[in-house]
């Protein structure tokens, strides 16, 4: 027979770590260089304000006390263990520090403030300036020894200055980038795992189900989502994980459509007849051979999706709906902003970090839609 | 001798992808006379489509170009025109149709709009003289009812139909040079017949050139004055037709004109234990119609046929497209539900659901038409393979189960080395011995195949069949054989069934019936798939 392929004994191709196909996607995501370099600066952010704790933190990474070594960013000691009476340490206590550098030593953040760390020797009134504004004299007036202090060094300055309640701005801004994104990840994730089972269910068996689910979901997403977030905030105490579940109550509904889609063109194929034909379980059909179709078009909608949940967070809490007081929130950080206009690094920072983030995942997107066009086959 | 119509010198195609350069066609050179029908044969992949588009510069370019050749059109180099005087030319004095009626005919369009836009375009005729011409076009191409037809849109037209009208828009314009690519491919062969006898009587009717590529061989013979054989991108062998066939120079040639589905099935006997029993099987779709959806009527896919297929023999199942060959087998195989009694060995699988079905899957398999569809594009060689495996015996480990997927590979003559490779890699006979593989690895009792040849080139069909014949042999297995191909059929089936309309026309031992056939209409499908002919009026469906 002509027709045998590669007839001499070559060595057994050996199974690639990604098959053709993802290898080819992942050569026309690093095609796009914008979105390719979109992902390594959002992938550092994000790394970055994950460890949050270690670069901005009102206590020190490590303290050595009386030759025991102590993490007080992982665990709370109580001031009991410096000679105190508190049931939490404040390490930013000039006592303490005192205490702690007389039997050891102290490694701290480089910025050593919290999200929710009140400066009280804020060299002006609050919302103040970033310290590069001040002259060195200014920025440490309220220190007790002046620009001597041993606390007048570049971790206790107010990088991007402080808002309205004295709290640094730099540090609510990374807090606040972390919990936007885990959010809007977290809410994407669950939105994306309810909307592909629902759409996958109804374009496989169709019929009936698909009948009543999509007269169902047009009722659903026709209910007015901002004001049943406005109704619900006011009744149930207001929180991340209860406004996750509010949110993810309506934001499944944007992926039926497309995998239902996908589903229903998909089930008709060859060779998932060929499936059928073989006895293969419907899950293991649809998880198989349907599933991989529709991640196409899902994987391409899900950066935008993403997009959309963060941008609904910082409005619901521009709005004062969002998360509750006092926890880091690009969107309060905006709405501060808007009322001291006299402070315009509070704004700035806000917008600055929000544009960055919204920025680098759209070109990240556009970077993924372009790897799973199966048109962009050629350069 | 005159200067010829169309001259085609030392013209090479390449297509660059990821920096490499791929050479589809090689330096080739031909001429096309006036009033001349020149045939490009070859098997796919042998630059034959691309050599035709290139005629009309309709590659995407820039991943085409042409690093050399000239295309010498009335004088003028087709290849050096801007886009401007290219769009003259165009559907003007060169009009080309398509292998896929299906998809060369804008949905959304009535036929009428269709033609006459051509004619408006390139003619500036007014609204009701174009209507006249239409009109006329279809009546030439032999669309019946001509007047009812103009306002249809394609989905209400049959592929042979579909085709016909594509021919009226390429002749619309009276070109000079029409380029048809495997224009009846795509079609039954009843249908295949008559579109050949439409475009030579045409061709004849207004002295006009052809360039036609096909795969197939008894198509050239049939309508060809001189033939290019192509291969590799290249042409090898180029010369009058019946010299050609008389006489071949090249060894690819005589290859090619080997490879018919040859030798003969063993003989039919009864005696042999039945496998597959069905008994007035019906297949009938109900019509809904009104605001309540009450049944009107009923399309009869599958009419009442009763069948009894045997171990190691093979029956073939033939018929026009639409006369429910598929709808048997798929209710056979209990893919659709149907009414009647099915016995698999002596048990009624009928009534049973998917899930009573399910340990039956693997003595009951089925090979699709089309191996580029019936392959998840997704898994490697090996999944696709060891995935009934995974259903029937999940008990064997990743060892045992791999030296199976290696022994049904060898078993259909691939390379078992390759089986981590992804299905688009491979050629189209050798995905569909792949197909053959996941089924064979089963051990199945009964395989239906579903015109499992009807998608591949002549020479790859014919290597198939010796497949499927070996196999059989080996295993003693029992195939249902659908095809409207008779050539294959013939090689293969020791009994045939001919449906026309979801009834058997004609049930019995293939000699027989190959030998005399009692009605018109097995006769009709019989020349046009050994002969190319067209049948009176009457005797097929179109």
């Amino acid at each position: 027979m002509t027709d045998i392929i590669g007839t001499t004994p070559a060595l057994p191709v050996k199974r690639p770590r990604l098959s053709p196909l993802n290898a080819r996607r992942w050569q026309n995501f690093k095609a796009n260089r914008r979105g390719w370099w979109a992902l390594w600066i959002f992938l550092f952010l994000f790394v970055a304000s994950l460890l949050a704790e270690f670069i901005a933190n009102d206590k020190p990474i490590i303290v050595s006390y009386k030759g025991e070594t102590l993490f007080p960013v992982l665990v709370d000691y109580p001031e009991e263990k410096f000679g105190g009476f508190y049931a939490v340490t404040d390490y930013r206590d000039p006592v303490i520090q005192e205490e702690i550098n007389r039997n050891g030593w102290s490694i701290w953040p480089p910025v050593r403030y919290s999200y929710r760390t009140v400066n009280n020797e804020l060299p002006d009134t609050a919302p103040s300036k970033p310290f590069w504004l001040f002259t060195p004299e200014e920025r440490c007036a309220r220190y007790p020894q002046g620009v001597d202090d041993p606390n007048c060094v570049f971790g206790n300055m107010n990088i991007l200055g402080t808002d309205d309640q004295a709290r640094d701005v730099f540090a609510r801004a990374l807090y606040g980038f972390r919990i936007s994104v885990l959010f809007g990840l977290i809410l994407t994730a669950a939105s994306a795992v309810i909307g592909v089972t629902a759409g996958a269910l109804q374009g496989y068996f169709g019929g009936w189900l698909d009948l009543i689910a999509q007269r169902f979901i047009e009722i659903w997403s026709s209910i007015p989502t901002l004001y049943l977030l406005l109704i619900m905030a006011s009744i149930l105490p207001p929180g991340f994980w209860i406004l996750l579940c509010i949110m993810l109550l309506f934001s499944w509904v944007s992926f039926v459509g497309i995998v239902r889609a996908e589903f229903l063109r998909a089930r008709n194929f060859e060779y998932v007849n060929a499936a059928r034909a073989l006895g293969v379980r419907n899950r293991t059909i649809m998880f198989r051979h349907l599933l991989p179709n529709a991640m196409v078009t899902t994987l391409t909608f899900l950066p935008f999706i993403l997009n959309g949940s963060i941008t609904t967070l910082t409005s619901l809490d521009f709005l004062g709906f969002g998360l509750p007081p006092g926890s880091p929130s690009l969107g309060e950080l905006l709405a501060q902003g808007k009322n001291n206009l006299q402070a315009p690094w509070l704004g700035l920072t806000g917008f600055i970090v929000i544009s960055l983030m919204l920025s680098l995942l759209i070109f990240v997107g556009e970077a993924t839609r372009d790897a799973f066009d199966p048109r962009k086959a050629f350069k | 001798m005159t200067a010829p119509l169309l001259s085609v010198r030392d013209l090479s195609v390449a297509f660059s992808q990821g920096g490499k350069e791929t050479l589809a066609v090689d330096r080739i050179s031909f001429d096309i006379g006036e009033g001349e029908t020149v045939a490009l044969v070859g098997e796919s992949g042998s630059g034959k489509s691309v050599t035709a588009l290139s005629v009309l510069k309709l590659l995407p370019y820039p991943p085409a170009s042409h690093p050399s050749g000239q295309i010498l059109f009335g004088g003028k180099d087709l290849l050096a025109s801007s886009e401007n005087e290219l769009r003259r030319v165009r559907g003007n004095d060169i009009t080309m149709i398509f292998q896929e009626p299906m998809t060369s005919l804008n949905p959304l369009h009535t036929i009428e709009d269709q033609i006459s836009e051509i004619l408006k375009l390139h003619q500036g005729m007014a609204d009701k003289a174009a209507r006249q011409r239409t009109l006329a076009l279809l009546e030439e191409v032999g669309i019946r009812d001509p007047e009812k037809r103009m306002n249809a849109y394609p989905h209400q037209l049959s592929g042979g139909q579909r085709q016909r009208v594509m021919i009226a828009m390429a002749l619309a314009n009276k070109p000079k040079l029409l380029i048809a690519d495997e224009p009846t491919t795509a079609l039954d062969v009843t249908v295949q017949a008559q579109i050949l006898q439409l475009l030579a009587d045409l061709k004849a009717a207004q002295g006009m050139s052809m360039l036609f590529i096909t795969h197939d061989l008894g198509i050239v013979r049939k309508i060809a004055d001189r033939v290019c054989v192509m291969t590799g991108g290249k042409i090898v062998e180029t010369g009058p037709t019946r010299e050609i066939f008389e006489n071949p120079q090249h060894p690819y040639t005589r290859h090619l004109l080997a490879a018919e589905p040859k030798g003969n099935p063993p003989a039919a006997n009864a005696a042999a234990a039945p496998v597959m029993r069905g008994e007035n099987i019906k297949v009938w779709f109900p019509i809904k119609q009104g605001f309540l959806r009450k049944t009107v009527d009923h399309v009869k896919a599958v009419d009442g046929i009763d069948v009894t297929i045997r171990a190691g023999q093979t029956l073939g199942v033939v018929g026009e497209s639409g006369s429910g060959k598929t709808t048997l087998g798929l209710a056979l195989s209990r893919m659709i539900s149907s009414e009647g009694v099915i016995r698999f060995g002596e048990t009624d699988i009928n009534k049973y659901s998917f899930r009573e079905m399910r340990p039956l899957r693997r003595e009951l398999q089925i090979v699709f038409q089309d191996p580029y569809g019936s392959l998840s594009p997704r898994m490697s060689v090996a999944d696709i393979i060891a995935e009934g495996l995974e259903v029937h015996e999940p008990k064997l480990s990743a060892d045992e189960r791999d030296a199976r997927v290696v022994a049904a590979l060898k078993e259909v003559n691939l390379d078992p080395e390759n089986r981590f490779r992804y299905p688009h890699e491979f050629s189209g006979g050798q995905r569909q011995r792949i197909a053959l593989a996941r089924a064979m690895v089963l051990n199945p009792r009964f395989v239906m195949l579903d015109e499992p040849t009807s998608a591949l080139d002549m020479s790859v069909q014919a290597q198939v069949v010796d497949l499927l014949r070996a196999l059989q042999q080996k295993h003693n297995l029992a195939y249902l054989f659908i095809s409207h191909d008779l050539k294959v059929v013939k090689a293969l089936a020791n009994e045939v069934l001919v449906m026309r309309n979801g009834k058997a026309v004609e049930y019995g031992p293939s000699e027989e019936i190959f030998a005399r056939p009692k009605t018109d209409y097995t006769r009709a499908l019989m020349a046009a798939a050994f002969r190319i002919e067209t049948a009176e009026q009457g005797a097929v469906s179109e």
